[in-house]
């Protein structure tokens, strides 16, 4: 029993992170029609901005959680302003090649100013030990980051269902002339939603690094996971990115604990059989070609 | 006048590209064999990126899996070389088959998230399964023996190598084009331009796409069993995405829109990439700067802006 207690809680760590890297990807593809190939990048570069600012400059974790996603939500507007806005009137394929080709820059770039090799970030002191849960012994930071998930999930479903900015991302994203013709600055929605997504997948980044060794390679592994979670949810449907996110993490939790042997394969045959029965994801709407 | 401007161009290249190994140090031999490898790789990928406008981010799962049938067939069965590329194209159809069926039904985003997705289940499956694939550390220690057909040549000269990469190559290149030029070529193009209007025609788009997935498939696969001999080695670096990326730029490099485009593209990339690494270790980042530049700003490639500066001068 404590160990199917541990597994559910180490799924729901996993796939409430899964949630919040997934989601940037979809809020960005549902504003902009584009799939940010570059998006697990930005997740890295939050990691080692955290890793900075923890180890090098000495702030705590709590300043770099703030700090390192905004910075990359800066250099995010960069990207924006300088490379994508040349593509926004092209066909789709230029803007997956462009955004590869940021992925590429900013992976080697990290190469450069970071080494390859491998950096540890400690979790904070405070969330550093484990507690006792369920019968088992779980770690205190586990339980942060489902709680800061679970904060983020309430704030992102206030803020597309309640608010006024919400609202103009959702009329962005149905009808960019229409929202256009409302007098909304769509220029300056599709500006912000890019540097929002890559403030989620920051965020997603700083979280991760006390869980995870940072290196190089950690940002292809997190988009592959990224595209799987919205390929079983549906691209663009926000709740399909928390379902699809919680299954990911479901088969990575129970996968890693009882079938170890083909852990690396099972996403994918998850995200197979999803594709057998509903192409378009659990939750998505018309994507035939 | 034009065609035969073209054909003279043509027939001196090919000349040229018969007598490297004459007038050329054994340097540049490497060089061009590389060259003439990859330029397939990238034709095979622009029969679905140019021609059907199906953007893949996998196509390296084509490409490793036939460099891994090649030399699986060599260490276990020592086939003849010939027949290890047929099994080599058996494995990457097959494969081509699977990933294809559950990827070319949706569009175009859809189709490159699960290109690249799928690409990269086949890397952990190389990296993973040690007891085959000899995980990271790849599959070495093969040897060629015999050609086939009652040919003998010896493969181990890398002069004779070329020559026969350069004689595969030409042949494989020859039936690309043919396959391009054909109704069934004129189908992808039209696919790319407007597939509901295809569709409309009473055409299955679906079936058409997924038929020059698996062609692609196979010619990426014949690549990859011509480079495993000449590498001397099949390891997981031939499946990741960082070598999918390498087609594309190509592709992009030389033109998308002409047959030739990803062959001249392969010559400046590789040449491109020697210069480079001479300098610099971070090969990527210029690979990524190039890609960007061409992408904005010269979108169809060495070839056609060549072509479209040549019209502008002669007006």
């Amino acid at each position: 029993m404590s160990g199917i207690g541990a597994a559910l809680l180490n799924s729901l760590d996993i796939g409430l992170l899964l949630f919040i890297i997934a989601v940037g990807l979809n809020i960005v593809f549902g504003v902009l029609n584009i799939i940010n190939f570059a998006h697990g990048a930005l997740y890295m570069l939050g990691a080692y901005l955290a890793f900075t600012l923890i180890n090098i400059a000495g702030m705590p974790f709590g300043a770099a959680l703030i700090l390192a996603p905004i910075g990359v939500a800066i250099l995010a507007v960069i990207i924006d302003r300088v490379l994508l806005r040349f593509i926004y009137s092209r066909d789709v394929a230029d803007s997956l090649l462009l955004t590869f080709a940021i992925l590429l820059i900013i992976n080697e770039s990290v190469r450069m100013i970071w080494g390859s090799g491998i950096h540890v970030v400690q979790p904070p002191d405070l969330l550093s030990g484990s507690v006792s849960l369920l019968g088992s012994s779980v770690a205190t930071y586990s339980l942060f980051v489902i709680v800061i998930g679970l904060l983020l999930l309430a704030g992102l479903w206030y803020l597309f269902n309640r608010t006024r900015v919400g609202r103009i991302m959702r009329a962005a994203a149905l009808d960019r002339d229409m929202a256009e013709a409302l007098c909304i600055n769509t220029r300056m929605v599709v500006t912000g939603v890019f540097a929002f997504g890559a403030w989620l997948a920051a965020v997603g980044g700083v979280m991760a690094a006390p869980m995870r060794a940072l290196d190089p390679g950690m940002g292809d592994k997190i988009i592959i996971e990224s595209f799987i979670v919205v390929v079983i949810g549906g691209l663009g449907s926000f709740p399909g990115a928390l379902l699809g996110a919680i299954i990911l993490g479901l088969i990575h939790g129970f996968g890693g604990r009882y079938l170890p042997e083909v852990n690396l394969l099972l996403p994918f045959v998850g995200m197979a059989l999803v594709l057998l029965f509903k192409p378009n994801g659990i939750m998505g709407k018309g994507a035939n070609a | 006048m034009k065609t035969k401007v073209l054909m003279a161009i043509l027939a001196v290249v090919i000349a040229g590209l018969i007598a490297v190994p004459w007038i050329a140090s054994y340097f540049y031999v490497f060089i061009f064999t590389e060259i003439l490898i990859l330029g397939l790789f990238a034709a095979s990928f622009n029969l679905i990126f140019g021609y059907t406008g199906m953007l893949s981010f996998g196509h390296a799962a084509f490409f490793g899996i036939g460099a891994y049938a090649t030399a699986l067939v060599l260490i276990h069965l020592e086939w003849p070389f010939l027949a290890c590329l047929l099994v080599s194209m058996g494995a990457s159809a097959l494969l081509a088959l699977m990933i294809g069926f559950l990827s070319v039904r949706l569009n175009e985003v859809y189709f490159a998230m699960l290109t690249l997705a799928f690409g990269m289940m086949v890397f952990a499956i190389a990296y993973q399964w040690r007891s085959v694939t000899n995980g990271s550390d790849g599959l070495a220690g093969f040897t060629l023996g015999s050609f086939g057909l009652g040919l003998d040549l010896t493969l181990a000269n890398p002069s004779v190598y070329y020559h026969v990469v350069l004689g595969i190559v030409a042949i494989a290149a020859i039936v690309l084009y043919v396959i391009c030029r054909s109704s069934f070529g004129m189908i992808l193009k039209a696919i790319r331009q407007n597939p509901e209007r295809v569709s409309f025609a009473g055409l299955n788009v679906r079936t058409y796409r997924l038929v020059a997935f698996v062609i692609a498939g196979i010619f990426a696969g014949l690549a990859g069993g011509l480079i495993a001999p000449f590498l001397r080695v099949a390891s997981p670096e031939l499946l990741h995405w960082s070598m999918s990326a390498e087609p594309i730029l190509m592709a992009i490099l030389g033109g998308t829109g002409f047959f030739l485009g990803p062959f001249i593209g392969s010559a400046a990339f590789v040449l491109l990439e020697t210069w480079i690494t001479t300098y610099t270790e971070s090969w990527m980042l210029v690979l990524g700067i190039i890609l960007a530049l061409m992408v904005i700003f010269f979108r169809k490639g060495l070839l056609g802006t060549a072509i479209d500066w040549w019209m502008e001068v002669k007006k």
